[in-house]
């Protein structure tokens, strides 16, 4: 599986580390929704299908990217950075995929 | 003023070596620069660091991810977003960096004892790299100057193109003589000489 890295480019799945589902919403820290908590602890989509995920490209540039993975295929729709555009530093979109 | 001591050493030996006898067809050798810098902008100064580098070292980026130059004496080449690692044959660079580098623009981080920057060329380069890391090292792919930042066997290594088939590796000192022994055993059977 190949991961198009916004900056570095497609890169073996080997160099990147999976941080967890992209849905969630961490609740304020203040929160006492107890429901909202749980919520983000515990409720998973579990699509089969496309999927919102948190990749970190840790054996590369370690920056936090945003994808988009196909549970059933492993084929990856979309890549961006997780902090937003870093400007001109994104070279490589996702269509680009080698 | 304090020597400096390679961590390769032990295991740095001049001369041809593995299978030379058809020729030498890798050249590996330690650049031992003076200063290893690693500059970091926050995010919207990008363009402030990369004018403070112009400024310092006379070397202006190119655009885009993964940009670099060298010049022989002075490198720079961007491993991440808004993230620069700069070399120099001279010693000083971070204070130079630091005067310029302002705590509005970014980060300034001496590294110029915690990496060892080991240097491969020659016509078989990019095919023994090719064995250690999975990125294309084709010419047009990976132009002069340019860098990357890549892991082998989980280690990190900042691989910046220095010529037509000359790269410097830039690795962590701590894991630079078993990265050194890997390169010279992947390099054997194409004949190496060790510079």
């Amino acid at each position: 599986m190949l991961i198009t890295c916004p900056y570095c480019g497609p890169r073996d799945v080997i160099e990147f580390t999976y941080q967890g589902d992209g849905n969630r919403e961490r609740p304020d820290p203040a929160s006492q929704n107890f429901e909202a908590w749980n919520a983000y602890v515990y409720d998973r989509l579990n699509p089969a299908g496309d999927h919102n995920e948190i990749w970190q490209h840790s054996g590369g540039c370690r920056a936090h990217l945003k994808v988009v993975r196909n549970t059933l295929t492993h084929e990856i729709s979309s890549v961006a950075f997780a902090r937003g555009d870093h400007g001109s530093a994104a070279r490589h979109k996702a269509e680009d995929k080698a | 003023m304090v020597e400096h001591q390679s961590p390769l050493e032990p295991e740095f030996h001049v001369g041809s070596h593995g299978n030379f006898e058809h020729g030498v067809e890798i050249i590996l050798t330690e650049t031992r620069p003076g200063s290893i810098v690693q500059l970091a902008a926050w995010p919207g100064e990008e363009k402030r660091l990369i004018a403070a580098i112009r400024t310092v070292t006379g070397l202006a980026l190119p655009d885009g991810a993964g940009g670099g130059v060298s010049d022989g004496v002075k490198s720079v080449f961007g491993f991440a977003p808004g993230k620069f690692t700069v070399a120099d044959e001279a010693e000083g660079l971070a204070a130079a960096f630091a005067k310029v580098v302002t705590s509005a623009i970014g980060t300034v981080t001496d590294l110029s004892h915690g990496r060892t920057a080991i240097r491969i060329a020659g016509p078989k380069a990019e095919w023994v790299l090719a064995k250690f890391f999975a990125i294309d090292f084709s010419l047009p792919a990976f132009p002069n100057g340019a860098g990357r930042s890549t892991a082998h066997h989980d280690v990190f290594a900042q691989i910046q193109r220095t010529g037509a088939d000359q790269f410097d590796i830039y690795v962590f000192r701590s894991f630079a003589r078993s990265f050194w022994k890997a390169l010279c055993h992947a390099s054997e059977e194409v004949g190496y000489e060790v510079q």
